[in-house]
């Protein structure tokens, strides 16, 4: 086991080198170890199968999870955040994965997928590692990296611990409301009141780094500094 | 600045009030009065943020001559038979109910040094801060042999209500193998979108009732709003039903009989079923009488939507010329707010926040084929100028656009909910 996971690594390292060389995308750096993915993956168990004979259970099953979009499973029933996110473009890749499983929230705020996610980066490569020989064809998908060279894409805790000043959210907000019932109503377009100020300054900040795929949120969030998202956050957890 | 300011107002309003005898309502109390005219996108909705976010500090007056307001934004939807008209109406007991004192009657005059506003059905109504936001009226003689007397025959449908139930009725007695045309209006004018979303929705109503009919646009522009989703659209869903004929081949150079029922598009002329003129725009006859026009449109400040001829007086939406912001219900919508803002800000010293604005449009081309364009603006010393965007694309899928479709149903909800409560 050892000697085969120290053999993925010198694979890697060649492969990564190359990569970088080549000047291939991050998403095509690489990939964990699959069999301490597995090991990673035993907390993912009691509400995903994988593997023969796999089903939906309070998880989808995730045989062939990658190019799979999000809420993409006929016969399971999503969220409807999923199911949006998967209109709006998510698909499951290595990028959108390592993000999802980095803090589910920061791409689908309403996901029923209780789980405060993988700090890090490596147990996230080798969980993807480990999926990826679920795959139908695993050679699309980049294998073996040497450590853990992933992206982080939690945000800094101090754009977190920013206390925003709700006045100047209300006016904001004012902009919001055009489209976001403030009322809480949603018909065609989701409710954004009362959310927990993290889960909001997460999407807000997800929306502006472009890993959350709406054009019309990415716009909104792109001319909103850290603390203009915080004093939204702080107006529309308390909005009735 | 602030008490020596609002002192000088109340001995001022109770001066006026002792020699303009009748007003609608007595000035005085010490409190700041806004006068709104126009209840549409963007005097409905500064009129309700006004008196919402002023918690009474600020008396609000909205002068409106509709009971029920129909949304011009979604009546194209009412003509492909994607909505009712019921559905379209608004009334204004919300915004009554918030504490907006809400007048229907039409202004016909303003009055800049005595600040009035006079009504046509008798008095005035005394302003500190004045906000205009009446909409468009039609430019006189824009096309040759038309005028609102021929509306009946030949239906703008440019305000919504009786004049888009007309529309569709045509529609609805068109022959089989019918023409309906359409002439388009040169820049600027309302909804950029407007005419083409409308041509879809015909589109999509007579392939349903007369499948052989056919649609003619002349249109003076070159280019249009969302052009290659247009097209594209058209030619998928309505192929071989839709002509525009544009400028390189007299689609400027057009003439009507609504007697006849014809059109001469550069001399040719065609005799049809249906004819749908939508006229040169320009500002709201109010904000002309109010002498704040120059030229067709009224000049505002970025920053506040002030008009550039009286500081107490702003514009809003369509009949300001602002910059780049497209004439549309959220572009008012949008103004509206930075205006509430700056208003409030200026008659009781609250915090005025920087001007931030923008605009989507959605547009529906078939039964969930939605598309949309959209921008975000600021503003400089200039104008109202345009940071950023994005419009959708040809070739996206299916759920794509029946989500855009979707999001635009949500928008609709918002927008009225924001407008009127």
């Amino acid at each position: 086991m050892v000697s085969l996971g120290i053999r993925r690594d010198l694979f890697a390292m060649v492969l990564l080198g190359s990569a970088l060389v080549s000047g291939a995308p991050l998403e095509a750096q690489g990939l964990g170890d699959p069999d301490r993915g597995a090991e990673v993956f035993k907390q993912c168990t009691a509400c995903h199968q994988i593997g023969d004979g796999a089903v939906n259970r309070i998880g989808p099953h995730l045989n062939m999870v990658f190019g799979r979009q999000a809420g993409g499973l006929e016969n399971f029933r999503y969220s409807e955040s999923m199911t949006r996110a998967g209109v709006d473009g998510i698909m499951w890749t290595v990028e959108t994965l390592d993000i999802y499983l980095e803090n589910p929230k920061s791409l689908v705020s309403k996901t029923r997928m209780n789980f405060r996610g993988l700090d890090r980066a490596q147990d996230r490569a080798d969980v993807m590692a480990y999926l990826r020989e679920f795959s139908q064809d695993p050679s699309d998908i980049p294998e073996a990296m040497p450590t853990a060279t992933g992206t982080d894409h939690d945000l800094d805790p101090a754009i977190l611990a920013i206390q925003g000043d709700p006045e100047y959210g209300e006016y904001l907000a004012s902009e919001c409301k055009t489209c976001h019932q403030a009322n809480g109503a949603a018909d065609g377009i989701p409710a954004i009141t009362q959310w927990p100020v993290e889960d909001f300054v997460v999407a807000m900040h997800a929306y502006k780094r472009k890993l959350r795929p709406h054009p019309i949120m990415q716009m909104m969030a792109r001319r909103l500094s850290d603390e203009e998202i915080a004093a939204l956050a702080a107006y529309f957890e308390d909005l009735e | 600045m602030k008490l020596n300011r609002r002192a000088f107002l109340g001995t001022a309003s109770a001066t006026a009030v002792s020699l303009a005898a009748p007003m609608v309502f007595a000035a005085g109390h010490g409190k700041s009065h806004v006068v709104v005219v126009g209840g549409g996108a963007g005097g409905a909705t500064a009129a309700r943020y006004i008196a919402q976010d002023s918690q009474g500090e600020i008396n609000v007056t909205l002068i409106e001559p509709s009971r029920a307001y129909y949304t011009c934004f979604f009546s194209n939807l009412y003509l492909g038979g994607f909505r009712d008209i019921s559905s379209l109406a608004h009334s204004y007991g919300t915004i009554a109910s918030g504490g907006v004192n809400v007048v229907h009657d039409w202004a016909v005059g303003v009055d800049r040094d005595a600040k009035t506003v006079a009504l046509a059905g008798g008095g005035s109504v005394p302003y500190d801060k004045l906000i205009l936001s009446p909409g468009i009226d039609f430019v006189d003689g824009a096309v040759e042999g038309w005028d609102l007397s021929a509306q009946n025959a030949m239906p703008h449908a440019y305000k919504a209500g009786s004049q888009t139930e007309l529309l569709r009725a045509q529609v609805l007695a068109m022959p089989q193998g019918g023409t309906f045309a359409m002439v388009a209006p040169p820049n600027p004018f309302r909804c950029p979108p407007g005419p083409y979303e409308r041509v879809s929705m015909v589109a999509h109503l007579l392939k349903e009732t007369n499948p052989t009919a056919k649609i003619l646009i002349a249109d003076p522009k070159e280019t249009f709003s969302k052009q290659g989703l247009f097209e594209e659209g058209w030619n998928k869903h309505y192929a071989g039903m839709v002509e525009r004929v544009g400028p390189d081949f007299g689609g400027a150079n057009v003439s009507v009989d609504p007697d006849a029922m014809t059109i001469s598009i550069d001399g040719e002329v065609t005799k049809v079923d249906v004819c749908n003129v939508i006229p040169a725009m320009k500002a709201g006859r109010i904000a002309e009488l109010a002498g704040v026009t120059d030229g067709n449109w009224a000049p505002v400040s970025a920053a506040d939507m002030s008009s550039k001829a009286d500081a107490d007086i702003y514009v809003l939406g369509d009949s300001s010329a602002q910059g780049d912001m497209p004439k549309s219900g959220f572009s008012a919508n949008s103004q509206a707010k930075v205006c509430a803002n700056a208003v409030r800000g200026a008659l009781t010293g609250s915090t005025i926040f920087p001007a931030k604005f923008s605009n989507t449009c959605w547009s529906l081309i078939n039964t969930n084929d939605g598309v949309k364009v959209g921008a975000t603006y600021e503003a400089t010393d200039e104008k109202i100028a345009k940071v950023d965007g994005f419009v959708s694309s040809t070739g996206e899928t299916d759920a794509m656009r029946q989500a855009t479709y979707e999001e635009s149903v949500g928008w609709y909800a918002g927008i009225t909910s924001d407008m009127f409560g």
